[in-house]
């Protein structure tokens, strides 16, 4: 039997009987077994996957349907699952099973998914490696010496690898589609507050936004269409109703006016890359849009200001991990305060603290306003800079991470060049603005991603253009070879 | 020498708002439930939970800035504040740090020579509650009981204004009357429903710089806050007196040793990093909201008293007195209204109510004698059906809840005051006759003797002789 | 941007976090280097710019007052590392 790759494909052949979602489930579940190599699992939760694959055969048996009846996907082990371990990469969740579910797992189930399990992650979404996982590295499919980039690395993995056709993710400075990038998959950080947050493990309060992980512009239509939507338990989502993704795909591309950041094409790019989203440009042209160069003046800035602003939130964000109440507690404390400094000390990896310090001195008395306010004040810049920009074109490109994947290790010991491998999805995420990250090709047998910017809400127009870029190219259908064990 | 040094002292008042649910959750507020039995999962910080404000708090607060004349904020909105404790479960206190809801305004506060000040307040911000730690010995451990963790707190800021302990309670008291009448918080001081932290320093008469300060936190009791006060005043006098200086520093009121300490977990000095919080976004209140919460409002205090000293021509202090609490001002209104006689009424609640009450012990709400049995009682004095005398007596049997009715009562036990003249007179001849040589030193010219016939013929009568009747017949049976 | 080791030992306490003297020395000059990327942005002039908090141009909602959580103390305290008669328990404190 094959199966379809897609989530489309999957919807219309189970509809259709061509197979069932447990025999599906069953495929995915042996394939995982299979690339157990890759770690792109924390969780494998293969009973309640199956018990969950039958209730969707025995409903759709019955009569019903939903969006998404009997498709297998994976979740980010940074979103809270009812009863089923979720440990956001740290070993201070070693044993967490929240007694509640984030609402994005809750919409995707309602909306009839099965969940495969929980996808591998840098620990507390830092890091764009996912050398930061207490649970191991995560391997890139197309070298498994190399990384799969971060920090939802597994998530990304899984849908390059064949291990589910698609997958949450959350992005709080590109850890979305910087490894979409390095995989070769479609990610899409949507809007600030377009998705809920509710549940979903706070690493920077302020960037912090869920998405799509899938193979193609149309999966990431028919993810995010269940995923968007207010939540009155998060006080952050949009009251905006939600489009019709999928119907808006097929909007032409001819007449838009496509920006090109040269700040974004600027030193630092790897050549062959840069080769990659020069012809991925030109397939827009020929597809009718019009090109145009423009300057985001303070986008520069956007790292520096990153790393005050995330760190400060997160310092706040991971004061919770005390050894009280949940998660991992030091052996036998001494005093309160051992047991909050060795639980934390313990429970916490290197990467997660040193943010956690850099916040907190940022934070600290005589120097927020020379940090943190300033921070804020050129975030500020950033945002407009791209509202104005978004006067003169319809969307922004340009490249989602400096080079393909790095091998692991690479950069592990210099924190500074890791840092640097979001310089250019940090702009949209400090200004909340919608970026989508492409496959547009291959450099030196490693996948090149291209990296969409759209207006605020503007989701629809980002898939639209992808789309119509993937209706046209085959990079997404680009697959590593893997030696199945 | 006392009078070298003045003292200066701040309150910062932590009122409990009166909402059934939490401020940033859907768990209940109620007192004294079973620990962490009404902790959810926002208020015991568990991962990817975030908070929801409840729009409760906002008239509350409101309210109260109206009440004290101050100005609100149209856009408010909420910090961190970031420290480790083991009832602060997030290790952040979500706060209002630097867009508080209210900004300003003052209170006029009686002193106790009859005449008041100005206390400046300088703002009252929205902030959760903590939780607490129980520190009787767990097997060497401490217990954590988050059930207040989130509650609403309005945090009331005075500047420094006040200049000594009876002062700063005499505020204390005041914005406990306010908070109260307002509906803003139950005011229940015993359940911790408004706690006051005192800051306190010296400096030498005359001079305008501040002394350095310290914190006296948590205190729950009027008394405790006056004796807290005292007890730091002078131990800051003393160490300035022998030279010494005073360390900033947070005590903590012991009222079992009648002392301050300072908090050893506090010794660290705190930098609470405050910076907004991202998991909400600014509030904004227009001025529809801020006049339907002000045409909502009671009648505050101040203005009850002047109206009752208006309306019912009693004295200035007898109407503040009544108006310090609503209830007991209302109770006042119902059997002045009843008995028609605001003076009476005023002297019957003032004086036979208040002090039962202090006697038992008990508050107004949970007064056993009704405004209409009161009223129905002051209505039979008034028309001279019963003395007061015996009214005070049936004042306790109502109290005391041997009867519900008052007309009842008085028929059961034939109470009815004698007024007429046929059955008086030959009770005030036998008591004349009984006691020549009053007689004699009356008619003599020692009329304050005139008050023993009185007394011995209401004797006689049981109580039940109508005095003024009877002050008239001795008169003249002597004359 | 040098960070003096006094600092980090600081920071380090009210983070709750603690190291040896190795990490110690490997925080202090990791944090030197992250603050030094960051001290690129001294160079922009922000005067008169308005701190942005959020992306969100937005205001707050508001929840209805009512009680919605039932009592799930026991569904929580089985997570707890060490409770007893309904508390969670920390070594003593001392206040």
């Amino acid at each position: 039997m094959t199966y379809a790759e897609t989530v489309a494909g999957q919807i219309s052949d189970l509809a259709a009987g061509k197979y069932s979602s447990e025999e599906l489930t069953r495929h995915y579940l042996q394939r995982i077994e299979a690339l157990k190599t890759l770690n792109c699992y924390i969780t494998v939760t293969s009973e309640s996957a199956l018990a969950a694959a039958r209730r969707a055969d025995s409903a759709r048996a019955a009569g019903h349907s939903l969006p998404l009846l009997g498709v297998p996907i994976a979740h980010k082990d940074i979103f809270c699952t009812r009863n089923e371990l979720t440990t956001a990469g740290s070993r201070m969740l070693y044993n967490f099973a929240p007694p509640y579910d984030a609402m994005v797992v809750d919409k995707l189930e309602k909306a009839g998914a099965v969940m495969l399990g929980k996808t591998n992650m840098d620990e507390f979404a830092m890091g764009s490696s996912n050398e930061n996982s207490f649970y191991g590295p995560v391997r890139n499919p197309w070298d498994v010496t190399r990384v799969p980039g971060g920090s939802s690395g597994g998530s990304a993995a899984a849908v390059a690898a064949g291990l589910c056709a698609a997958a949450t993710g959350t992005d709080t400075g590109g850890s979305i589609r910087q490894p979409a990038a390095l995989c070769g998959i479609t990610g899409l950080k949507p809007t600030y507050g377009r998705v809920s947050r509710w549940g979903m493990i706070a690493f920077a309060s302020s960037l912090d936004q869920a998405g799509p992980m899938t193979q193609t512009a149309m999966d990431a239509a028919l993810m995010l269409g269940i995923m968007a939507g207010v939540d009155p338990r998060d006080s952050t989502s949009i009251d905006s109703p939600v489009p019709d993704y999928v119907s808006s795909l097929e909007t032409p591309v001819s007449g838009m006016t496509i920006g090109i950041c040269e700040d974004f094409m600027a030193e630092g790019l790897d050549t062959a890359s840069e080769v990659r989203i020069a012809d991925a440009i030109r397939v827009f042209e020929s597809l009718g849009a019009t090109i145009k160069p423009i300057r985001l003046p303070h986008v520069r800035y956007s790292v520096p200001a990153y790393y005050v602003i995330a760190p400060a939130e997160a310092s706040a964000n991971l004061s919770r991990y005390d050894g009280v109440r949940f998660g991992y507690r030091c052996k036998d404390p001494a005093s309160l305060e051992d047991l909050y400094k060795r639980s934390r000390s313990e429970g916490i990896g290197p990467e997660v603290q040193r943010r956690i310090m850099v916040g907190a001195f940022t934070l600290s008395a005589g120097f927020y306003d020379a940090y943190y306010r300033k921070a804020q004040q050129v975030r500020r810049l950033i945002s407009n800079d791209f509202k104005s920009a978004f006067d003169q074109v319809d969307f922004l490109v340009g490249p989602t991470s400096p080079q393909p994947a790095f091998r692991l290790g690479e950069k592990s010991d210099d924190q500074v060049s890791m840092y640097l491998q979001d310089i250019y999805t940090i702009g949209a995420s400090l200004a909340g603005l919608p970026a989508l990250s492409m496959p547009v090709g291959l450099a030196a047998g490693l996948p090149v991603g291209l990296q969409l910017i759209g207006r605020h809400l503007d989701e629809a127009r980002l898939l639209g253009a992808a789309h119509q870029f993937q209706s046209r190219t085959h990079w997404h259908e680009a697959r590593p070879e893997l030696e199945i064990s | 020498m006392m009078s070298d040094w003045e003292v200066v002292i701040g309150l910062e008042i932590h009122a409990q708002l009166n909402t059934r649910s939490k401020i940033f959750s859907g768990a209940s507020t109620r007192f004294g439930a079973e620990p962490n039995s009404q902790a959810c999962a926002i208020d015991l910080g568990f991962p990817g939970v975030l908070p929801a404000v409840n729009q409760a708090v906002y008239p509350k607060a409101v309210a109260f800035g109206l009440g004290i004349g101050a100005s609100i904020s149209h856009v408010s909105a909420f910090d961190r504040k970031n420290y480790f404790y083991p009832d602060l479960p997030k290790g952040y206190q979500i706060t209002q740090m630097d867009r508080p809801i209210v900004v300003g305004g003052s209170v006029e506060i009686p002193l106790e020579d009859g005449t008041s000040r100005e206390i400046r307040i300088t703002r009252a911000h929205l902030e959760e509650d903590a939780g607490k730690s129980l520190h009787e010995d767990f097997h060497g451990s401490s217990g954590i009981d988050l059930n207040r963790a989130g509650t609403p707190l309005l945090e009331i800021v005075s500047e420094p204004d006040l200049r000594s302990a009876s002062e700063a309670v005499a505020y204390a008291r005041y914005i406990h009357q306010l908070i109260r009448y307002l509906d803003v918080s139950d005011g229940e001081m015993a359940e911790g429903s408004m706690r006051c932290d005192a800051n306190v320093s010296l400096r030498r008469v005359g001079s305008s710089e501040l002394g350095t300060r310290t914190e006296t936190k948590n205190v729950n009791s009027f008394r405790f806050l006056e004796r807290a006060i005292d007890h730091e005043i002078s131990r800051q006098r003393g160490i300035l007196e022998s030279g010494g200086v005073i360390r900033q520093e947070t005590r903590l009121y012991d009222p079992d040793r009648d002392e301050t300490r300072p908090m050893r977990s506090k010794e660290t000095a705190m930098d609470y990093r405050y910076f907004p919080e991202p998991d909400l976004l600014p509030v904004e209140i227009d001025d529809a909201f801020i006049e339907a919460v002000r045409n909502s409002m009671p009648e505050l205090p101040r203005e009850k008293a002047a109206r009752f000293e208006a309306q019912y021509s009693i004295a200035a202090a007898d109407a503040r007195t009544l108006s310090t609490d609503p209830l007991l001002a209302d109770y006042f209104e119902s059997v002045a209204a009843l008995c028609g006689d605001p003076a009476m009424s005023v002297n019957w609640v003032r004086v036979e109510l208040l002090a039962r009450l202090r006697r038992d012990g008990i508050e107004v709400p949970a007064l056993p004698v009704s405004p209409e049995q009161l009223g129905a009682l002051l209505k039979r004095i008034k028309d001279q059906t019963i003395s007061g005398k015996v009214a005070k007596d049936i004042l306790d049997a109502l109290w005391r809840g041997e009867t519900a009715s008052v007309d009842d009562y008085i028929k059961i036990h034939s109470l009815t005051q004698v007024s007429d003249a046929s059955s008086l007179e030959p009770l005030v001849d036998r008591i004349i006759a009984g006691n020549p040589k009053q007689a004699e030193q009356y008619r003599a010219g020692k009329t304050k003797l005139l008050g023993f016939f009185v007394g011995q013929v209401m004797k006689e009568s049981g109580g039940k002789a109508n005095p003024q009747q009877v002050n008239e017949i001795v008169r003249s049976r002597l004359g | 941007m040098e960070i003096g080791e006094k600092t980090v030992r600081n920071i380090a306490e009210l983070a709750q976090l603690t190291f040896d003297e190795s990490h110690l020395a490997t925080m202090q000059s990791s944090m030197g280097d992250i603050l030094n990327l960051v001290e690129q942005m001294q160079e922009v002039d922000t005067d008169g710019v308005e701190p942005m908090s959020n992306p969100l141009d937005a205001t707050q909602r508001l929840r209805e007052d009512v009680v919605s959580e039932p009592d799930q103390r026991e569904v929580f305290q089985r997570l707890a590392p060490e409770t007893l008669e309904g508390l969670y328990l920390v070594p003593r404190v001392i206040e």
